[in-house]
């Protein structure tokens, strides 16, 4: 079956919920996801979405450019920075006049705590001066991507956007440097739709997944990357990974920011708040790529806590907060800590460890969501990306807390705006009903496979991999051996079978193909991180311990050659006003 | 330890009516999850078993269902603080089509959340360039029914839900409350009208069941009884 949309959005988190909004209503839409709207991976956000209101204390906009600069270790482009930071403040206003719950302060603006990495200057006029942190994540308790994500969602029922949940993306139709539309299967029912369009965008969210221990849900596979990757789009710098510092001990689940940004502290088995050695003036406030290397070298050095299966820990530390404080502002994280870990963070600290979070890397975009189909900056006709699956770059080597819920609604309007342009003059392309042919035959190889290998482990011997190899450190030895076992999944990977052979609601086949999704990703994650031989912001190589902005400072496009080998290429960083300087907090 | 879980299945292509299948875990902790069990017999013994998870911490609102004779989520309740013998119990959740095994058929669901109008309704143009002003303390009024995550956990449990499949339900009129009560919304009297009738929320006789139910512990039964209160003065 063909369907034809001037538009289709490809996830139905913030990102592409905020787009589908811009679409004006004469025109057709459809926001095609792989879960109802509300799953969305957005809800998990929990501490707040930066912008330079300056509702609590001074603050600019050009604050929060200096902060996400710095904190990207430069390689964020500061042209993209600066259209972030300075909309950032009409993007939380609009948020609220959509109707979403913010915090309020004494006067009834929306209120905003302190949040790692943001800061301002002691003295305005000398930015490169001393910096203490700032008050400017808004926030809604610790449910502000819940809550965003509920307030986009209601908008788009205001404006009777068309909803295709539970349908599974497993194609992008590409050619000659034109979308022309997307392939899908409905999971109800296993039938393959082609969706003839003017414009996708997509919004896929990440591929925490790839890892052993993440903070991603187990949608984040990574579809979006991969299925670009696939149609021979480049993506761009894919080895920066951010593992955020504070997941809840052996699971992973997220213990957001907000809980240091409220005065809680992060000690080693000695009590030590080992912080001030690593980050004297910011100290638990540092950015997340700091902090996450120095719990593990903390750990490494003999000051973690050693749990009952035998891995190591640090604490979190909230209890000195108070029972109101903690009820009232960090209720649902302290409450994971009860229902998963059996601790009361009112009276004990809470265990924690590093966590895979978030992509930096991703699709490359221009501003406007339109994907880059070359280092030169030539655009794929018809085609957007937005939200984490996109690499703005914004950014950069580590993204600052926050700015991950404000980068959905600042570039999934601008996407959205964009393409309700483009649609006006675009014309559809020409598609063979015979694209359908394609999922038609992944399916049925999976499903008629008699193979012995089983997604189940495939999967976690990839995570376990990736998480040793190509987690928070990472050398060439490891990276090596991690290149070649995965060609070695990627084989297994072609002998694997399935036990369910049906057509309604088969999620171990949605399982299947999303395997090799995350078998993609990794490849990429792996083979750039090999390539960069410096240390910069979340990317830190134990044999290139320093940054080598000579020879390192720009952006990685990894291609897929016809022989489906990796290819790097290079683009350079956009640098308005500051110039690379050493990071220290 | 070892566990028996009891999980009805249902397969369209093959059944004509759900029954119940016994799997037997050799090796199970009492750390894990619901979730976490239901993943263990998927991916090493049975790859048909089918549910829905995304979050895996109950934040999502995707693994709603019935364990042990109470609607939860399998994510956010740990083996251990079940109370059992040797069995647990798995079941889709109640008074929904099933689509198959533990999947049931939403689309009514969110038909009664569409039909509320769950945006803000405004009359008065906002200040272009700032926010609208409210207190923290009546943000704050909202804050417990926004948290809800559209689980369905609490309308599949109400006994008027299931003899009524009309009934608007309490996880529609707890996003009624989330509107009607925020101090920003203009829409008040055209959303109390939606639900002033015997279908909407004169359908709820108090039974509580939502509460006991929810996952995140919303007290629903208390803000429906706000919204019965203010229509109840409207009419007098």
């Amino acid at each position: 079956m063909i369907k034809n949309y001037d538009v289709v959005i490809i996830g139905a988190g913030g990102a592409g919920l905020r787009a589908a909004v811009e679409i004006p209503k004469e025109y057709t839409c459809a926001v095609i996801s792989k879960v109802f709207p509300p799953r969305s991976h957005t809800g998990t956000a929990q501490g707040g979405v930066c912008a330079a209101l300056g509702n609590m204390e001074e603050d600019s906009w050009e604050n929060h450019v200096f902060d996400t600069v710095k904190g990207s270790d430069y390689l964020g482009d500061q042209d993209a920075i600066e259209v972030m930071c300075q909309d950032a403040i009409r993007a939380i206003i609009e948020l609220e006049h959509m109707g979403l719950p913010f915090n309020r302060n004494a006067e009834g603006k929306i209120a905003q705590r302190r949040f790692g990495g943001h800061t301002k200057p002691v003295d305005p006029s000398d930015p490169y001066g001393k910096r203490v942190p700032v008050m400017r994540a808004c926030y809604s308790a610790d449910r502000t991507g819940h809550v965003m994500l509920q307030t986009l969602f209601e908008n788009c029922i205001k404006n009777n956007v068309t909803f295709y949940s539970e349908y599974f993306v497993t194609d992008l139709i590409v050619e000659n440097g034109i979308c022309k539309g997307v392939t899908a299967f409905d999971i109800s029912t296993g039938e393959v739709i082609v969706f003839r369009t003017k414009a996708v965008m997509l919004a896929t969210g990440g591929y925490g997944r790839v890892f052993r221990i993440t903070s991603n849900a187990h949608v984040g596979t990574g579809d979006g990357t991969a299925l670009t990757y696939k149609a021979g789009i480049p993506l761009e710098d894919m080895e920066f990974f951010q593992f955020h510092p504070t997941g809840l001990w052996r699971l992973g689940i997220l213990v957001s920011e907000a809980a240091r940004g409220e005065g809680g502290i992060l000690k080693n088995k000695d009590g030590e708040r080992f912080m001030a050695r690593y980050a004297p003036s910011v100290m638990d406030l540092a950015p997340r790529d700091m902090i996450s290397r120095a719990i593990i070298t903390e750990i490494r050095e003999g000051r973690g806590i050693l749990g009952s299966d035998g891995t190591y820990y640090v604490h979190l530390d909230v209890s000195h907060l108070g029972k109101k404080v903690i009820d009232e502002k960090l209720p649902e994280i302290t409450g994971f800590a009860r229902t998963y870990l059996g601790v009361e963070p009112i009276k004990e600290p809470i265990p924690i460890q590093p966590t895979a979070h978030y992509a930096m890397g991703g699709i490359p975009t221009n501003v406007d969501a339109e994907v880059l189909l070359n280092e030169n900056g030539d655009i794929v006709k018809g085609l957007y990306a937005a939200g984490e699956c996109a690499c703005v770059s914004v950014h950069g080597a580590n993204r600052l807390g926050t700015n991950s819920l404000l980068d959905i609604v600042v570039f999934g309007r601008r996407g959205g705006k964009k393409m309700a342009e483009f649609i006006k003059t675009a014309d559809y392309s020409d598609i063979s009903p015979s694209v359908a042919e394609k999922t038609k035959e992944t399916i049925n190889r999976i499903i008629n496979s008699n193979g012995t290998e089983k997604v189940f482990s495939i999967r976690t011997r990839l995570q376990e991999i990736m998480m040793d190899k190509c987690g928070i450190f990472r050398n060439e030895n490891d990276l090596k051996n991690l290149l070649a076992e995965i060609k070695e999944l990627k084989e297994r990977y072609k002998n694997i079978s399935i036990q369910d052979k049906g057509t309604v609601f088969n999620t171990e086949l949605m399982e299947a193909i999303e395997l090799e999704n995350l078998i993609i990703n990794a490849e990429v994650t792996a083979y750039s991180a090999l390539n960069r031989t410096e240390s910069r912001g979340a990317h830190s190589r134990e044999d290139f311990p320093n940054r080598d902005d000579n020879n390192w400072l720009k952006h990685t496009f990894i291609y897929e050659n016809e022989g489906r080998e990796p290819v790097i290429r290079y683009k350079p960083v956009t640098i308005t006003k500051y110039q690379p300087m050493e990071r220290k907090y | 330890m070892e566990l028996k879980v009891r999980i009805l299945r249902y397969n369209p292509e093959k059944d004509v009516k759900p029954y119940y299948q016994d799997y037997i875990l050799p090796d199970v902790s009492p750390d894990m999850r619901i979730l976490d069990i239901l993943h263990e017999i998927k991916w090493k013994y049975d790859g048909t078993l089918t549910f829905r998870r995304s979050c895996a911490h109950g934040i999502c609102g995707s693994d709603g269902m019935k364990i042990n004779g109470k609607n939860r989520l399998a994510c956010s309740i740990l083996l251990k603080d079940l109370n059992f013998k040797d069995t647990i119990t798995i079941e889709p959740l109640p008074s929904l089509p099933i689509i198959k095994d533990l999947v049931v058929d939403m689309t009514s669901f969110f038909q009664k959340y569409e039909v509320i109008k769950p945006y803000l309704i405004t009359k008065t143009p906002p200040p272009p360039d700032s926010e609208r002003l409210q207190s923290n303390e009546d943000a704050e009024k909202l804050f417990e029914s926004a948290k809800c995550i559209l689980c369905g956990c609490c309308t599949t449990s109400c006994p008027s839900t299931w003899t009524n499949e009309n009934y608007i339900g309490p996880a529609a009129l707890l996003k009624v409350y989330r509107f009607a009560f925020d101090t920003r919304d203009e829409g008040g009297d055209e959303r109390l009208e939606i639900i002033d009738n015997p279908d909407g929320i004169w359908r709820c006789h108090t039974i509580f069941n939502c509460i006991e139910t929810c996952p995140k512990e919303i007290n629903i039964t208390w803000h429906i009884s706000q919204l019965k209160k203010r229509i109840s003065i409207k009419e007098l």
